[in-house]
């Protein structure tokens, strides 16, 4: 190749305390490229792009932009050089429009005129295909307008390399395409490129060359067109990874929980939920697709009881059906109550009523086993609190987005946080850190979970082993719904698929397993059913075995109504 | 469009990074460090301050750190009978009772800075109680029993605090309302309260009382008197340290409160109630600072002003947090307090200087105290003389 080089980096070495981040990384940039970083999470690609722009400084190692040595030590001796980062989290202000986003901080020496920006702006949209009208404001975009907001402000102020971070996690199968079609025009245009990313279709979508990462250590380059998934796979997990998924067919499946007519507002009195209804079944692992923030959080936090719901209702059903009573969950009155309602029967069919018998003889039949439920047990979820439903006997578990902010405690270690769900019990006021413990040790032996102890804050753990802690945790509690939303988010592939092997290992249980995932690729291999959500609505509820990427991307963006008239 | 001129080639001279982690006795060896600092810092303004240590500085300055010493021990005095060190013991243990109060609410991020009038409450409480009965076993052949009045004025502190504590505990729990400043707030009613009820109590000739009640302090035998109510003041608040100890980290109540304080999102999820939580945990902090008020009335002053507390309440905050929370590490920065509060006013009285400069000196070296916590945190990486990197080369 006889391209010139536009950035290289020799000898970059970053640590974080004792973590080493990037350890003596060279590597090279051509103009008119597109570079794809490829790594798992946590092997260092944001951290060496982000010394490239400027926000950390290396620790040893330097860099060269057109074979002259540069120091970058802060974002503006970046733009300076013409480099340019669009973040993952956009750094936009809300109340401006698009042009006043892009014009804020630019020095030009002139007087401020909006118009002329507005043109300027409207001119590098059209050069490279973006669609955008520059006197939106932010806050009345979309996602990936606002993304295309990022990338023309770095055009604006004349980059010619963009970094671009993991672009296309909030987007759909549509807009990464588009994305993938300006990306090509601006390397056309001489331009070059740097896309960070964990997803291997993409890499070989739009790249030129892949450099890979582990570790924090910069394993190779090489050219996109001699690379295939496997091979990358391999490169970047440093072994030869099964990357399949075995669904099993559900066996058995009978609606679990049922929501009828859910409707849910904010704090701010935003409707977040409009009329959701569907159902989930036992033995079968429901997915959730949507663009982030559609509502899906809010949905399994009105399941759970987290949520003040508006109206609708939560209908449980839990497996009774032939099934012995027992005292665990009941009191001798509730059972003589229930007897009198008609819901035993022994094992000839024939129905139990307990009539003129005593308490002794009652307790004796229970426990015999001889006495059977004749119906499955039905119960409203709607305004129960979390206690209220535990209290109730129903196993609901839940593995929230905010892993550490919600699901478990960081400053405490395994231990404790085995006990969030389970510490009230037995009267005594005083814990009990025995049967814990003894969770702890049991998750951290058969998951996996590399961890210095049990008494170490999860907090210091990385985040797969977060993950396996938390997952643990509500596995063990014997759920008869688990609902996980984003489990793999931020995890080494490893570690994702043991989340996924462990979904799947519940369902066969016949658990009903409701999975909210952003990744569409694995929401189709892994689950039975994918219900798409388009801000709180339902769009459309297909087979995971038949449906296709492009027609799950198009419910994500389309309103009820349009999908309505597509389908008919 | 900008050339590379605004780029200069030399790396910036220092730069922070976080510390992954930092053994334990390195952290105190910073701290330590910290404090050596501050009392050197703190012996330069006094030196640039204080006329009378220029004029004869190498004693003078002797004499200055000489003073700490001489704040918690008077020389020559067996122990039993050594009023300063008894002093300093004494000034520790209710320091220490006030930053225990403190920590249950903290840990639970729940920011009471109305400690010092909590306390306060607790004295009016138990001096209430004395205001009525012991006149009057007096005048009316009654006889209060002893015990029956220690337990009444008892009581009524932990009563009056727990109620002084619980009104922003309610207000936060069900309203949200802002907990720092209205337990701020409440510590300005609480004494102009106690100006009432003095106002209300003042005897006939209109001078304000300093009442004095007999039978009201407790007795070990073969003690000096005043050895007697300290001691039963350190035995007391050792107990209640070693007592919160356990209540925090080995209770479901301790427990709840860290949830809380780590994350009101994690609580609901496990199904904690967050309201009953800060409620309950409010009353425990305000039974703490009624036992302190109970042991300033019952146990030293015998008598009630408005500034009793003498700002305990709010240096307990920092004795709670420099300790972490940690109810046996408030030992230790309790007692160092003490020992700068001690010393600087045995300064001030020394060299003859304004009653404010004891605060002047303990305000310095706090200040490098908790200034060092951001260097236990983080670490300077300097430019390293020579940059050359190992195989780097460009054609």
């Amino acid at each position: 190749m006889n391209k010139k080089i536009a950035l290289s980096m020799r000898g970059i070495t970053k640590r974080f305390g004792s973590v080493l981040a990037n350890n003596n990384v060279n590597l090279d940039v051509y103009q008119g490229e597109v570079l794809a970083i490829l790594g798992e999470n946590g092997c260092g690609k944001t951290t060496l792009m982000n010394m490239i722009a400027g926000i950390y400084f290396p620790d040893e190692g330097k860099i060269y932009k057109e074979d002259k040595e540069v120091v970058i030590r802060s974002p503006k001796d970046a733009f300076d050089l013409k480099i340019g980062m669009i973040h993952q989290h956009f750094k936009l202000v809300d109340l401006f429009t698009a042009a006043e986003n892009i014009v804020l901080g630019v020095e030009e020496g002139k007087k401020y005129n909006l118009k002329n920006v507005n043109n300027r702006v409207r001119e590098i949209a059209d050069k490279y295909g973006f669609h955008i009208d520059p006197e939106k404001k932010i806050y009345d975009m979309s996602v990936s307008e606002k993304q295309t907001v990022e990338i023309i402000k770095v055009l604006y102020r004349g980059a010619d390399i963009l970094i671009l971070d993991e672009p296309t996690a909030v987007l759909t199968p549509q807009e990464i395409d588009r994305l993938f079609e300006v990306l090509r025009r601006m390397k056309e245009d001489g331009k070059s490129i740097i896309i960070i990313t964990h997803k291997l279709h993409e890499v070989l979508a739009v790249s030129d060359r892949v450099a890979i990462l582990r570790k924090g250590e910069h394993v190779a380059t090489v050219d996109t067109r001699d690379a295939t998934e496997s091979s990358l796979t391999e490169m970047m997990v440093g072994k030869k990874v099964e990357l399949n998924i075995d669904r099993s067919e559900p066996v058995n499946p009978a609606p679990r929980i049922e929501i009828q007519h859910l409707s849910l507002k904010n704090a701010e009195g935003i409707d977040v939920l409009k009329d959701v209804s569907f159902i989930a079944n036992s033995g079968e692992i429901l997915g959730i697709a949507g663009i982030a923030g559609s509502g899906q959080k809010e949905l399994l936090e009105a399941i759970t009881g987290l949520q003040p719901t508006s109206t609708g209702d939560i209908i449980f059903t839990n497996p009774k059906k032939d099934k012995p009573v027992s005292f665990f969950h009941k009191s001798l009155a509730r059972v003589k109550f229930l007897a009198k309602q008609g819901a035993f029967h022994d094992e000839f069919g024939n129905e139990v009523s307990f009539n003129g018998l005593g308490a002794k003889a009652i307790r004796r039949l229970v426990n015999n086993g001889k006495v059977l439920f004749k119906e499955d047990e039905v119960m409203n979820l709607r305004h129960k609190t979390p206690l209220q439903i535990r209290q109730l006997g129903i196993h609901l578990s839940f593995v929230p987005e905010d892993r550490l902010g919600m699901g478990l405690v960081g400053s405490m270690g395994i231990t404790d946080n085995m006990m969030l769900r389970s510490y009230r019990k037995g009267a005594s006021g005083f814990l009990n850190r025995r049967k814990p413990k003894q969770l702890a040790e049991s998750i951290i032996h058969e998951l996996e979970v590399s961890t210095p102890g049990v008494n170490t804050p999860v907090r210091k753990l990385s985040g797969g082993n977060v993950q396996k802690v938390l997952v643990g945790r509500e596995i063990a509690f014997t759920p008869k719904v688990l609902m996980a939303a984003y489990p793999v988010r931020g995890l080494d592939i490893n570690s994702s698929y043991t989340i996924y092997h462990l979904l799947n290992k519940q369902k066969e249980k016949g658990v009903a397993v409701i999975f909210v995932g952003e990744d569409l690729d694995v929401l189709l291999a892994l689950c039975d059913r994918i219900l798409v959500i388009n801000s709180g609505e339902i769009t459309g509820i297909v087979d995971a075995r038949r449906a296709t990427k492009e027609e799950i991307g198009l419910m994500m963006t389309q309103t009820k109504d349009a999908s309505k008239e597509g389908n008919s | 469009m900008n050339d590379q001129k605004a780029t200069s080639l030399r790396e910036p001279l220092f730069h922070l990074t976080k510390r992954a982690s930092i053994s334990s006795a390195v952290a105190w060896l910073i701290r330590l460090a910290a404090v050596i600092i501050g009392l050197a810092v703190s012996g330069l303004i006094a030196f640039l301050l204080i006329e009378k240590l220029r004029l004869n500085p190498k004693e003078g300055i002797a004499k200055f750190y000489r003073c700490f010493y001489e704040g918690i021990w008077t020389e020559g005095k067996p122990f039993w009978e050594n009023r300063s060190i008894w002093k300093f013991l004494k000034d520790t243990a209710m320091l220490l009772c006030i930053a225990l109060a403190v920590t249950p609410a903290f840990k639970m991020k729940f920011w009471n800075t109305g400690a010092e009038g909590q306390t306060l409450m607790g004295i009016l409480g138990a001096i209430t109680v004395a205001v009525w009965l012991v006149p009057q076993a007096r005048n009316a052949s009654m006889s209060v029993p002893y015990w029956t009045l220690q337990l009444l004025m008892f009581g009524a502190a932990v009563l009056a605090s727990t109620v002084w504590a619980l009104i922003p505990a309610i207000f936060k729990a069900v309203w949200n309302t802002n907990e720092t400043l209205f337990t701020l707030m409440m510590n300005y009613v609480a004494m102009n309260l106690v100006n009432m009820m003095l106002f209300i109590w003042r005897p006939k000739d209109f001078t304000l009382p300093s009442m004095n009640f007999d039978k009201l302090s407790f007795q070990f035998e073969n003690l000096k008197s005043f050895v007697n109510n300290y001691l039963v003041i350190v035995l007391a608040v050792l107990a209640l340290t070693f007592i919160l100890f356990i209540y925090l980290k080995y209770t479901k109540h301790g427990y709840e409160i860290s949830v809380v304080g780590e994350s009101v999102r994690t609580a609901q999820y496990s199904g904690i109630s967050v309201k009953k939580v800060i409620i309950r945990t409010m009353i425990v902090s305000g039974i703490l600072c009624g036992v302190a008020g109970f042991l300033f009335a019952s146990g030293l002053n015998k008598t009630i002003k408005p500034d009793d507390v003498g700002g305990n309440g709010f240096t307990a905050i920092l004795v709670s947090w420099l300790a972490k929370f940690n109810p046996f590490g408030m030992i230790v920065t309790s007692a160092l307090i003490t020992v700068l509060n001690l010393g600087s006013a045995e300064i001030s009285s020394d060299f003859d200087v304004s009653s404010a400069f004891p605060n002047v000196l303990v305000g310095i070296i706090l200040f490098f105290v908790i200034g060092c916590e951001f260097f236990i945190n983080y670490k300077i990486v300097f430019r390293k003389r020579s940059n050359r990197v190992k195989g780097a080369s460009i054609k």
